[in-house]
């Protein structure tokens, strides 16, 4: 008998501890004589972390009786995890920084984040950009900085050097990229290591694609258009493969990564880059000349009467369902989607693109680039990418587009891959018709 | 339940007795009362054997994190019909290939070197030994940047000497070929110490028995110690290949699997998977890994185990 008694007392020992490692975090944040204290989880990206410290260092100004503690987390898919891992488990930060989008979606947020459906936070948010926060009609978020362009950046000094001009249709640019490679410079920046930089020219088409087939986001997220059975839809790999067929780009585009491209754009030895505005603006302090020798123009299509630029909302700000301190949390919503915000974010980061924020203006000293991309949305000639009018984005893109773009898949092939590509992610997710 | 010997046991009885003697004896053999297990047959259910059962009931499911739903064997018909999977495949066995066999014969030759009569013995089998313990992802990141193509140490270094270094780790060509050589950088000096271990072993009288019939070094290395350290080349075999077939960690730093797909393993496939967040499918994946590599292992190391008997 002494033994089971010793038995006893060693489960029991056993089970406590089990019981306490597996509820350790259960507590939240103590909230000392009178303050509350709101976890905000950010990505780790230079652009993120400087608006996100301007935001909570503005609201706190005003809000003396509430802490701000910013927390990151890696981007990427990485990011993705960890953020849907802490909202499953009920460990997430009072407010989260998330994309806005098909991204969002995976995330579950009706039974994960607060609604703010006819919520007086939401009173400045532009309408247009409600539906990329919302689902099943219920919006969950409000928008965080700008939008941004995703298309060429180009350098202008270049530009004037060689006497060109943007250009309005894709021959155009194959043009002006003969005759940059001509004079010595690098055509286009190629940045394969870090991977998802490789989608652009696929993913920045997309202006372009609806605007030759209209219905093109609807029959794709219907399992009915593909993209290696659209022509337009096509064009964009098949660009990605001219570019490399060509040797437009520069040696090394393999192992090269986005900060090194960034620099060798704004430095002049690269004279295009297709990527995304938003990584500009952190560079205008240790480069100041990339507010003024950059510019922007969208990937240009077969037709130049139909020529404009995909944009990327900006992502969302939301609050996690298991926050104990909703008011304080939609207090600073509020802020974030109010034109006091939008000054108190000027003062610190260089906007990238348009706000979403009614009353929300550019400053006067707006880089080039923010300046390039208000001209197409003043003009009209914008539209939304594909990942924000689809909740179908299959994971594999930015390596078969590093494959294409190598000249390792032809073209047809690489769309018929990322056609297969979505089909699985679509079945994952259980959408209708898949 | 309370009669305990006093000692622990040691060895294994005279060969199988009578069933029934034996049992007895087992149950009275337990050194230590069971509930001393207990803590660590508990750690063992909770972090290894459920979420193993619970991996193969989740292979079947499509799991979210929030929900799951039961699909049946849905998950590994898209896992295979995955369109990287044979050029991971290819790429895993042939990366499992490769650093093996280069581990197996520059062990062999580092550990000859250094059980010879050398004055730096010492000092040199701690630097083949070294690169052993530094962690793998420091290793990755540290040879990313030794090879980048224009500032890297190794195309600046074949420079001097005339050579124009290609773009190491971009280029689908290389890319795989040189993960595998940084790999047995790392792996080597493991190796060597179980080949310094099994040469050390060999008796000296082998030797000197050739040196009486007037044989050379050459002699020595191929008729003595070639043949009698095979135990120490089964056991470099079998942990340097099941370790290339799980190979993720230094592909993973170094290329991602990239460029395109042409590094990707089996394991970075699952990896990618997983990130994407297609958790039943990754799981599916994990379960079809582990019998692949027990399929493959299993044999193996009852083959090689077999021979050493016999060697």
């Amino acid at each position: 008998m002494k033994t089971s008694h010793r038995m006893t007392g060693a489960a029991l020992a056993v089970l406590v501890t089990a019981a306490l490692t597996s509820c350790g975090s259960g507590s939240g944040p103590e909230s000392g004589s009178g303050t509350v204290t709101l976890e905000f989880l950010v990505d780790n990206s230079q652009a993120t972390m400087d608006t996100a410290k301007a935001l909570a260092d503005a609201f706190m100004q005003a809000n003396p009786t509430i802490t701000i503690e910013t927390e990151t987390r890696p981007g990427g898919s990485e990011g993705d995890n960890i953020v849907k891992t802490r909202l499953s488990t009920g460990d997430m930060s009072d407010v989260f920084w998330y994309n806005s989008g098909s991204l969002l979606q995976a995330l579950n947020p009706a039974q994960t984040m607060v609604d703010l459906t006819g919520d007086p936070v939401l009173a400045n948010v532009q309408k247009d950009f409600l539906p990329v926060v919302s689902q099943a009609g219920k919006a969950y978020g409000v928008p965080a900085g700008t939008a941004m362009g995703g298309g060429i950046l180009y350098n202008r000094k270049v530009y004037d050097q060689l006497g060109l001009k943007p250009p309005k249709t894709w021959a155009e640019f194959m043009a002006n990229n003969d005759k940059i490679k001509a004079a010595g410079i690098t055509p286009v920046i190629g940045t394969f290591k870090d991977t998802w930089t490789s989608q652009l020219f696929v993913l920045g088409d997309f202006y372009n694609v609806q605007a030759a087939v209209p219905a093109f986001a609807q029959d794709y997220t219907a399992n009915k258009a593909k993209f290696a059975t659209t022509p337009a839809a096509l064009a964009g790999f098949e660009h990605l493969a001219e570019i490399h067929a060509k040797g437009h780009m520069q040696e090394g585009f393999g192992s090269a990564t986005n900060d090194q491209g960034m620099k060798m754009l704004v430095e002049g030895k690269g004279a295009h880059y297709p990527m995304l505005s938003a990584q500009l603006p952190p560079l205008v302090s240790s480069m100041p000349q990339a507010a003024t020798d950059v510019g922007f123009f969208g990937i240009p299509g077969a037709d130049a009467a139909r020529n404009g630029a995909t944009i990327w909302e900006p992502p969302g700000i939301y609050i996690a369902r298991t926050s104990e301190h909703v008011a304080e949390a939609k207090k600073f919503l509020a802020f974030v989607a109010s034109p006091a915000a939008a000054d108190a974010v000027n003062k610190v980061v260089q906007p990238a693109g348009p706000y979403r924020i009614t009353g929300a203006k550019l400053p006067e000293d707006a880089i080039q680039v923010a300046k390039d991309l208000q001209v197409y949305v003043d003009e009209g000639r914008t539209a939304p990418a594909l990942e924000f009018v689809s909740p179908v984005k299959g994971p594999s893109l930015e390596q078969i587009t590093v494959a294409v773009g190598s000249g390792l898949t032809p073209a047809a092939e690489g769309a018929a891959q990322y056609d297969k590509d979505v089909a699985k992610q679509a079945k994952q997710l259980g959408l209708a018709g898949w | 339940m309370t009669r305990q010997d006093a000692g622990p046991r040691t060895g294994s009885g005279p060969g199988p007795g009578p069933g029934h003697a034996r049992a007895s004896r087992r149950r009275r053999g337990s050194a230590y009362p069971y509930a001393l297990y207990l803590p660590a047959a508990v750690v063992y259910l909770v972090i290894f054997l459920v979420p193993t059962v619970m991996a193969f009931y989740f292979a079947l499911t499509r799991w979210t994190l929030f929900d799951s739903e039961f699909v049946g064997l849905q998950n590994f018909r898209d896992f295979l019909a995955e369109q990287n999977l044979r050029i991971g495949f290819q790429n895993t066995l042939v990366y499992a290939v490769v650093t093996s066999g280069l581990k197996v014969v520059l062990g062999l030759l580092l550990g000859v070197l250094l059980t010879s009569k050398l004055k730096l013995r010492g000092f040199l089998r701690s630097v083949v030994f070294f690169p052993v313990l530094v962690s793998t992802v420091a290793v990755g990141i540290t040879f990313s940047v030794l090879l980048k193509p224009d500032t890297g140490l190794v195309n600046q270094a074949l420079a001097v000497v005339g050579v124009d270094g290609g773009d190491w780790l971009g280029d689908a060509t290389t890319a795989l070929l040189s993960v595998a050589l940084v790999d047995v950088w790392k792996g080597v000096g493991l190796a060597t110490v179980i080949y310094i271990a099994g040469i050390m072993s060999i008796p000296s009288e082998y030797y000197q028995a050739v040196a009486v019939d007037g044989g050379g070094a050459w002699h020595r290395f191929r008729h003595v110690t070639l043949p009698l350290s095979w135990p120490a080349t089964y056991s470099v075999i079998i942990l340097s290949f099941i370790g290339g077939l799980r190979s993720f960690d230094l592909i993973w730093t170094m290329t991602r699997g990239g460029p395109g797909f042409t590094s990707d393993t089996i394991a970075s496939i699952i990896y990618k998977q997983y990130q994407a967040g297609f958790f039943g499918l990754s799981t599916a994946g994990n379960v079809l890994l582990f019998l692949i590599v027990t399929a493959i292992a299993v044999p193996l190391n009852h083959y090689l185990g077999k021979r050493q008997v016999t060697a």
